[in-house]
């Protein structure tokens, strides 16, 4: 039906190579691999590289028709992040390569130990002089009513999820159903319900346990990760069971243990795995749980082993692949001799995973086991963070980390290795470090840098203080600390709050929009709109003190005023910065930039000849790509710029303002393997709707057609994720530059139209409410995603409607800069060079 | 000290003003090349200067190179009290040419306007 996973162009391959044990010729040892998973390609992988193909010739049998595959990646697989061929870890290639025979889609059933010989489903044996189990594990499928046709099988739309050919019918399903149940709230359940609800699917997850990931996670993580996961949309039923599957052609929904019905058209079992166990069983061999081994790896039989989910040692059973990896070195040393004494002594687990978008990470205990264990806990449930460290005779013996793992390097080493632990055990979790100020500005050298932008140290705003400068705003202006990137702003304040010893002086001004209006936004718009100021001018005359105007707070004033009045706003070019004045971004050497629009970062061979032939007409010096996906020309002469313009043909990309910028696109569906919505169509139909639109501080976009984020929306201004099914997320507030920070998922949509809407909204909403020169990873932070969701969600047509009034009204007052000013200067000498005995570009041509 | 320019990558230097004399007058242009609230650069005795005419009808003449690193300083912003340089936004005083952020001082020249001409003093 479909297509062998790594398999040959010609098919499935039943390769006999080289040496075959009938000819006679070969004097290797015969060694068998049963089953071809994660584990005994493993094996196979280390024998091989200990030299093991000299002494043994291999034979694998693998009941599953494709080649070796990471089982591990299925869940993105099915969330359509990965596409099935990258899952691929040896094709049937690679065995013909290294001279084993593989046998796949053959399933041995029984070994003869005394004859040794290995029975396989198809009626064949084969001989052997070692042999390797590997059979696995299969998915658990708790007992329910109807869940059988008569023919024994699982009823249509039921699913385990432990195959490639599972994850195939499932993706084959949910583009054709709505509604899904997951029963399992452990990682897999966890990972094909956000997978399912990525495609679109309503789902709901069904745990008999009385917590998520009860395996891993104590009740109160398990708690908090079950918020998270409620708040992405998906339902959690916890202690109870599916004790019926609805019937009876193909699922309809389930029945729960407390009698309630849900409609559902797929069922998904992900309760859990159970060891395969029945060739070992036929075979003789000791079970219990799994196929007993010791710490050889070796069953009750001398020449054959068992690895991996169907083996148990020391009465434990491993489902994670570090301690498979771990017993297949061990097994590997022991065949081929490489270690005769090697052993295997357990393993201690550690695992690091995003379940349904949640980072967890999880090693050892979750809970002290000892009246003498030290438990440290941090939770913050609002946050979706859960922490937690058990300490025992000074070693870590657990940790949890929920929604935050970034100690989880340190937790590792400390648990794998036994590393000394820090005294103050909160360090564990929290890096105390985080930031100077947390080491406490008191303790902080003199020399060190408080503000790296404009190199300001802690004793230079020491001393400001001291010579008589006691508010935190004007240190700022007296040493310019802080106003660079802006990032260290709460250092700053800290250290001039320190230096003064509490005699700070208030800073009314800290609430104002601009430093020369002593008013808060809220109110400056208000009175902008009352009072029917048009002009920078007019408002400097109305609201400012003594009506005096301000350099710096011209600016964000003309930003304001054409927020407030669109096209009606009244123009006055000294009141803009120089960039807005002459469209172009002002270089070091006075020379600009020049970045023609290009959306979505998608041109043509007529424009990249356009843009060269300019380049060379004006000797522009560096032709550059830019990050945003367009291309700049830097260096140009202000008094060439018009005739830059004109040349181009094209239209200013705002690459200078504080305006919307551009929208970064990925090749979406057009050309993309993996695109799973029109990420370039949507990057383009956006940039063209929010081109020029001034705001608080540059906003930037993208768009990308898959979770593979090759655009990188999950770090911009506002971010569009493709999640298939004609579904998008949409992503706000990230940043990639002086701060990095990943964007706050705002809600998940389901048509371009909706993404437009919802940007438009959002940045409506930014742009009325944002402090000048806010970004919107400080804004959406200071505001709350809450209140930003309640408003762009849930709030009032009216409320919805003004905030599309309002950025309509700046859409419609958009004309292109270039065209504009290029054909008739806005003032006189608007494009004179400000340097007229400085020979401009002082950079040379590249 | 009077710098010369010509080849030269450097920014160039002011002229110096002679100290509480009036240097020599120099016609740069007329009062309508520069528009009200801005700064437009122009060659006087050839020293570059930037003139600035306020929106209080009040005319300023600076050196035309930002003392801080070559910014062009006829393209700052201004108000009645300084200048801003629109490269790292350092704000001189019009009164004395001192910086407020602790860059080196600005040469200031007198400026007037003389039936419809500007007139700097270099």
């Amino acid at each position: 039906m479909t297509a062998v996973l790594g398999g040959r162009p010609e098919g499935v391959s039943t390769l006999h190579f080289a040496m075959d044990d009938a000819d006679g010729i070969d004097a290797r040892q015969r060694l068998v691999v049963v089953g071809n998973g994660m584990a005994g390609a493993r094996v196979v992988e280390e024998v091989l590289e200990r030299g093991g193909g000299e002494q043994f010739a291999i034979t694998v049998f693998g009941e599953e028709p494709h080649g070796n595959y990471n089982r591990i990646m299925l869940s993105h697989v099915l969330a359509g992040e990965e596409h099935e061929d990258d899952i691929v870890l040896n094709s049937h290639d690679w065995y013909a390569g290294q001279g084993v025979t593989l046998r796949a889609g053959v399933r041995i059933d029984r070994i003869d130990t005394h004859a040794k010989i290995a029975y396989a489903a198809d009626g064949t044996t084969t001989a052997y002089d070692q042999l390797v189990l590997a059979t696995g594990s299969r998915s658990f499928i708790p007992p329910m009513t109807g869940l059988y046709t008569e023919g024994e099988q699982l009823l249509p739309g039921v699913f385990g999820f432990r195959t490639i050919d599972d994850t195939r019918a499932m993706l084959a399903a949910a583009a054709e159903h709505e509604r899904a149940i997951v029963v399992g709230g452990g990682l897999l359940g966890l990972e094909a319900a956000r997978a399912l609800q990525g495609h679109g699917l309503q789902v709901e997850v069904v745990h008999a346990g009385t917590h998520l990931m009860n395996q891993q996670l104590s009740a109160e993580a398990g708690a908090i990760l079950a918020n998270s996961v409620e708040a992405l949309g998906i339902v959690v039923h916890l202690a109870t069971r599916t004790t019926e599957a609805i019937g009876p052609d193909r699922v309809r929904g389930v029945v729960l243990a407390d009698g309630r019905a849900v409609d559902a058209d797929m069922l998904v079992i992900a309760a859990g795995i159970r060891p395969v166990t029945e060739v070992a069983l036929f075979s003789g061999l000791e079970v219990e749980r799994g196929i007993v081994v010791d710490d050889q790896l070796r069953t009750d039989d001398p020449d054959v082993y068992a690895v991996g989910e169907c083996a148990q040692h020391r009465g434990e059973l491993y489902g994670l692949v570090a301690p498979v990896w771990e017993q297949a070195r061990v097994l590997a040393d022991l065949l081929t001799g490489a270690d005769p004494d090697a052993e295997y002594h357990g393993s201690r687990t550690a695992t690091k995973l995003k379940v349904a978008g949640v980072d967890v990470a999880t090693m050892g205990v979750n809970r002290p086991e000892r009246d003498t264990d030290e438990f440290l806990v941090i939770s913050e449930p609002r946050r979706g963070v859960h922490l937690s460290v058990v300490v025992r005779d000074d070693k870590l013996i657990g940790a949890t980390l929920l929604g935050d793992t970034r100690k989880v390097a340190f937790l590792t080493q400390a648990f794998d290795r036994g590393t000394p632990l820090p005294a103050e055990r909160i360090r564990l979790l929290v890096d105390l470090s985080d930031g100077a100020a947390e080491v406490g500005v008191a303790e902080l050298p003199g020399d060190s840098q408080v503000c790296n932008c404009n190199g300001v140290t802690k004793q230079t705003l020491v001393e400001t203080v001291r010579a008589g400068t006691t508010s935190v705003g004007g240190c700022m202006d007296a040493t310019r600390a802080g106003k660079g990137c802006g990032s260290c702003k709460l250092l700053v304040k800290q250290v001039v709050e320190w230096a003064a010893d509490g005699d700070v002086q208030e800073d009314p001004a800290e609430s104002w929009y601009v430093p020369g209006i002593p008013l808060a936004k809220p109110e400056l718009i208000a009175a902008i709109r009352d009072r029917q100021l048009r002009s920078v001018s007019a408002v400097f005359a109305a609201l400012a003190p003594g009506g005096e105007e301000d350099a710096k707070s011209k600016m964000g004033l003309t930003s304001l005023l054409r927020l407030v009045w669109g096209a009606e706003y009244e123009q006055e070019n000294d009141a803009k910065f120089i960039n807005d004045r002459v469209h172009g971004n002002i270089q070091r050497d006075g020379t600009f930039s020049v970045v023609p629009q290009m959306k979505g970062g998608v041109t043509t061979p007529a424009q990249l000849r356009t843009i060269a032939d300019v380049a060379e007409r004006y000797e522009v010096p560096m032709v550059k790509v830019t990050g945003g996906q367009r291309i700049d020309l830097l260096g140009v002469r202000k008094e060439d710029l018009p005739a830059v313009w004109a040349d181009l043909g094209m239209l200013s990309g705002y690459a200078y303002g504080k305006s919307f910028r551009t929208v970064k696109t990925c090749v979406g569906t057009d050309f993309c393997r993996f695109g799973l919505g029109d990420s370039t169509q949507l990057g383009i139909d956006l940039e063209t709707r929010f081109q020029g639109i001034e705001s608080p501080a540059k906003i930037k976009m993208a768009v990308v057609g898959c979770p593979r984020n090759c655009a990188e929306a999950y770090v911009k201004d506002v971010g569009v994720v493709a999640v298939g099914n004609g579904r998008w997320e949409v992503y706000v507030g990230g940043a990639a530059g002086a701060t990095i920070r990943k964007g706050d998922l705002l809600a998940t949509v389901d048509s371009p139209a909706a993404v437009m809407e919802l940007s438009g909204r959002f940045i409506q909403y930014y742009r009325e409410n944002a402090n000048w020169l806010e970004r919107t990873y400080d804004f959406v932070l200071r505001v709350g995603l809450e209140q930003i969701r309640a408003v762009l969600l849930e709030g009032s047509a009216e409320v919805l409607a003004e905030l599309d009034a309002g950025l309509q009204r700046s859409i419609d007052a958009y004309t292109d800069p270039w065209g504009q000013d290029g054909g008739r200067p806005a003032t006189p000498g608007q494009f004179r060079t400000a340097l007229p005995l400085v020979d401009l570009p002082k950079v040379p041509v590249r | 000290m009077i710098a010369t320019h010509s080849g030269t990558s450097e920014a160039p230097t002011t002229a110096p003003a002679s100290a509480g004399g009036a240097g020599v007058p120099h016609v740069v242009g007329r009062m309508d090349d520069v528009p009200p609230g801005e700064g437009r650069a122009f060659v006087a005795g050839g020293v570059q200067v930037a003139v600035f005419r306020l929106r209080d009808g009040s005319l300023h003449a600076t050196q035309a190179a930002c003392p801080h690193s070559g910014g062009p300083l006829a393209d700052g912003q201004t108000d009645a009290s300084v200048l801003v340089c629109p490269l790292h936004l350092y704000a001189f005083r019009w009164s004395d040419g001192a910086c407020t952020g602790g860059a080196a001082p600005l040469r200031i020249y007198p400026v007037r306007e003389e039936s419809g001409q500007l007139v700097v003093l270099v």
